[in-house]
Parts: C-alpha cells; structure tokens; sequence
C-alpha cells in the first residue's frame, strides 16, 4: 500500500533523513521506532507532503505522493494525526471532526462516520461543542484520531500518539489503533514508546539519525539484544 | 449637541479606518504578514473608481464595483507575485518586501496618472437629516458611510462563520500545517484572503474620497498606517477587534481635533494605542495564544 524508496529529506544543509527505505502492505500495523531527533517526524511529514523531499519516492497503491499537491494527498486515502496532536484550539470539536472531511462531498456517509467517531470516542461526543482547546490531553489526542478518520482514510498515519499522556489513557489509545486496524485500515506508527508499539506492530523500523538500522516483525525486534538495550530499557 | 456630531463623524471617519483594517486584520491573521501596501491598493481603487465616474461617466454603483473587481485583481497578483514566493522567508524580508510593493504602487500612480491631485466627485447628495429642531444634522455621506461598514462587516463574519471556505480559513490561521492535511489547499486560501480584503478596500477608498475629495498618489499611506494603528488597536488577526479599533481610531481623532489641539490629534491617536498596549499587549480583543503541549 505505502512504500517508500530511498528518501533523503533535508533542513537547510542537514540531512535529516538519509535514504530510507520502507514498506507497509494492506491492513498492517508497522511501526517506526527510535529515538528523539532519529527523523521520524520528518518521514511522517514528507510523507504526507509537508516538507518537500531532496531525493526519492513515496509510493502509494503506485503513485507517488512526491508529485502529489501536499492537500490532495488526504483524499488519496492517506491521512496524519499529526505530533502534538494540532486539532484546532479555537474551533469545537464537531467543527474539528467537520474540517477532518473538508475535501468530501459524500454528506451521508460524513454523518455515518461522525456516529462511527462518536462511538469510538464517547467523551468526544459528550464535548461537541466545546472549543478544542479547552480539552485535556488524552481528549485532544482522541479528537486527533477522530479527525483523521474523518477522512474515511485507507492508511492512517500516527505521530507519538501516547506522547504526555497517563499510562491508563496510553493503553486506551493503544487499544482504539488495533480497533480502527481491524475494521480495515492500516496503520503506519511513530512512536518513543517502543514497548507498546511493537507489541502491536506487524512489522517494526528503527530509525537512527535518519538511517533504518534494524528491521523484522513487532515480535522479533522485541525480543533483539540491541532493541531491548536502547528502547526497551533492558 | 456639538459633541453628538464630532462623535458622529468620528464614527464616519472610523467606519473608513474600520474597512481598511479589516483587510489588514484578514491577511495578517491568515498569512500572517504585515501588507504595508494594503493602504496603496486602496489609492488605486480611489483612482479607478475616479476614472469610472468622470471619465467613463458610469454611475456610482457600476463604478465601486469596477473599482473593486480591479484592487481584487491587483491583491491577488500582487501576493502571486510578491508574496507567494517568500512564504518560506522570514517574516522582515516579507515586511520589507510589502513596504518596496507599497513605494512601487505610489511610483507607478505617479507615473501613470502624475502626482498633480485631482478632485473626486460627490457622489452622494449633500442633503443632510435634521434632529432636534436642527440643532444636530447627520449628512447623507455620514449615514451610507456608517451604514455601509456596518454591512460589510457583518457580511464578512457570516462569510467567515458560515461558509465551508470560511471555516477554511478559520483553520489556516490557526495551523496552516494541520489544515494542509485536511485537504485545504492552502496557497488558495491565502488568494482568496487577499482579494477579499483588497476588493473592499476599494469600497474604503470611494468612502473616504467622497469625504476628502483630494485625490493624490500618496492618498493611501496615511490611512494605511491609521488602519494598521485601528488593527493593531482592536488586536490584529481579529475581526470584531479590527472594527472596534477602527470606530475608536476614528472617534478619538476627530475628538482630539474638535477640543484638544487640531496639529496634535495624530499624536494623540498613537498615545492611544501606546497606552492600550501596554495594558493589554493583543490589543482590545486580541487573544492571547494558549498552547497546550
């Protein structure tokens, strides 16, 4: 579904992501794990057209989004639930959810995924029309993750999802991934938290100073020595 | 009764700076750039709606709307061409880029139309109501230049509440990164920003001209800056504030010149603003920018 083949993304004189090559099939979760500054944002940005890449390509079902209009990416099937989460503090959080399907036109199936959204994330429905600011953390990131399904989107992609958040809430929004995957959509993760990511993961990177250094699926990079030293605190 | 109409026409005046600075106010809180040539897009509409009226002899309505159609245009080509390409800038090349833009519009006037003034029509009868017995009269102009602020402004909140583009833009000043992944292109926003608040400029421009029928290349710079003053006043980036600031502006100038001191009113605005910033630095009904991370 996503590939991407040899990136190299630069700020100014620094590369920051120095050709990177991965893939995520249909209805997988993969994850991307490493450190601060290892470049993981910048994957997630080029990817969805936010900084222009210096080299390489980005597939998705065979077109490369590199070539793409940065806001036409999201109605290729491709949507971001952005680091920090980025909901619109100063608009509510059914106007949130409604900018989250601003590029479409088919009403009945918005008003059919907002129920879907609101089913998710009761406490978002509760706080409809509450400004998104006035939100707490957890509820912010659930009305993120909201927003990007509002795109009815067939791959979603999440940046540090768990990021300042209560373990009880993490394994809250961990166990929304795995149930928005199983009804269907693959799932590209970001994530510090590398314990709980690849517990879920498919198939799992580690990305280091902007190069994958280790690949294999969620259970073997848990189990790998160098894996447990560096990020999992073995 | 004198001081009812100094207020009166300082909320005439204000209406004026008021449509200005909400021009101001929508491109900075959507680019987020100071357009120093805002004022000098206004001076081109006065003049083409001049040349609508006297030269073409077209009627008032056709010629405000000609006179907005083309300061819509030269918005929108001037942010294609001047603008657009900085967006990736620091904001002072910007800053100085608009100021060059500004110069270059005052040249180009003088080149085009030279810097003799000329004397803009009346467009609207001298004709005036009278209240209590005579003792206060509204003109005409005073009432369709309030009466037309009013309206503009509220059309442009409905735009900005009610329309899918509105709610667009909405989120572009907010986060233009996260509105891009909504799907909001977001260059085409900042298009429509510009030619929304140039094409009313042009209305600024006939309203102020039928006041001050002097028509010159540099007839916008003044304005410009007091409307910048009116935006800054009523908190930049924000609707309602550009209003407000504008009214206020425009009141406390002509209350200035009626009993302090005629030369020393512009002084006296800008103590103003100095003041209310340093009170409350967003300005009147600026918000305060809460980030939560």
């Amino acid at each position: 579904m996503l590939k991407v083949e040899n990136l190299v993304v630069k700020y100014g004189m620094i590369e920051a992501i120095k050709g990177i090559s991965f893939e995520v099939n249909d209805g997988e979760i993969v994850t991307l794990i490493g450190a601060n500054g290892a470049g993981k944002t910048t994957t997630m940005h080029a990817i969805s057209g936010l900084i222009k890449p210096v080299s390489g390509s980005i597939y998705l079902d065979g077109t490369d989004l590199t070539k793409v209009q940065p806001h036409k990416i999201v109605s290729m099937g491709l949507a971001q639930v952005p680091e920090g989460r980025r909901v619109f503090a100063q608009e509510t959080v059914e106007e949130n959810l409604t900018l989250g399907a601003f590029f479409r036109k088919d009403k009945d199936k918005i008003k059919a995924d907002m129920d879907y959204v609101y089913d998710l994330f009761p406490r978002l429905k509760e706080r409809s029309s509450q400004l998104a600011g006035t939100l707490s953390g957890g509820e912010q990131q659930m009305l993120a993750m909201g927003r990007a399904l509002m795109a009815d989107p067939k791959i979603m992609l999440l940046d540090e999802p768990s990021m300042g958040l209560s373990p009880l809430l993490v394994s809250e929004i961990f166990s929304i991934i795995e149930e928005i995957n199983k009804k269907g959509t693959t799932v590209l993760l970001v994530e510090q938290n590398a314990k709980r990511a690849l517990a879920i993961a498919n198939h799992a990177y580690v990305l280091e100073t902007g190069t994958i250094t280790l690949q294999g699926t969620g259970q073997e990079l848990s189990r790998d020595a160098r894996v447990q030293k560096a990020y999992l605190g073995g | 009764m004198a001081f009812l109409s100094y207020l009166i026409n300082g909320l005439s005046l204000g209406s004026v700076y008021a449509i200005i600075a909400l021009g101001y106010t929508m491109v900075y809180g959507i680019a987020k750039m100071l357009n120093f040539a805002h004022g000098d897009i206004m001076m081109v509409g006065a003049y083409v709606a001049f040349f609508a009226l006297n030269s073409f002899g077209l009627p008032v309505i056709p010629s405000v709307l000609l006179s907005m159609l083309v300061t819509t245009c030269l918005g929108v080509v001037i942010e294609r061409l001047a603008y657009k390409p900085l967006r990736q800038a620091t904001s002072l090349s910007v800053l100085i880029t608009a100021i060059g833009v500004s110069y270059f519009l005052q040249n180009g006037a003088q080149l085009l139309w030279s810097s003799s003034t000329k004397v803009f029509p009346s467009i609207i009868s001298s004709g005036a109501i009278k209240l209590f017995g005579g003792q206060l009269q509204i003109s005409y102009l005073t009432l369709v230049t309030i009466a037309v602020c009013i309206a503009v402004m509220v059309c442009l909140t409905l735009f900005i509440n009610k329309t899918k583009t509105g709610m667009a833009m909405r989120a572009c000043s907010e986060d233009k990164g996260a509105a891009t992944l909504m799907g909001i292109n977001v260059n085409r926003i900042i298009s429509i920003t510009f030619a929304i608040g140039s094409g009313i400029a042009a209305v600024a421009a006939v309203l102020l001209c039928a006041t001050y029928p002097t028509l010159s290349p540099t007839l916008g710079s003044m304005p410009g800056i007091k409307a910048f003053t009116a935006a800054v006043f009523g908190g930049i980036g924000s609707i309602p504030g550009a209003f407000l600031g504008g009214l206020m502006l425009g009141v406390i100038e002509i209350l200035s010149k009626a009993y302090i001191s005629t030369q020393l009113s512009d002084a006296i605005v800008f103590t103003v603003l100095i003041v209310v910033l340093l009170i409350k630095p967003t300005g009147l009904l600026g918000r305060k920018l809460n980030e939560k991370v």
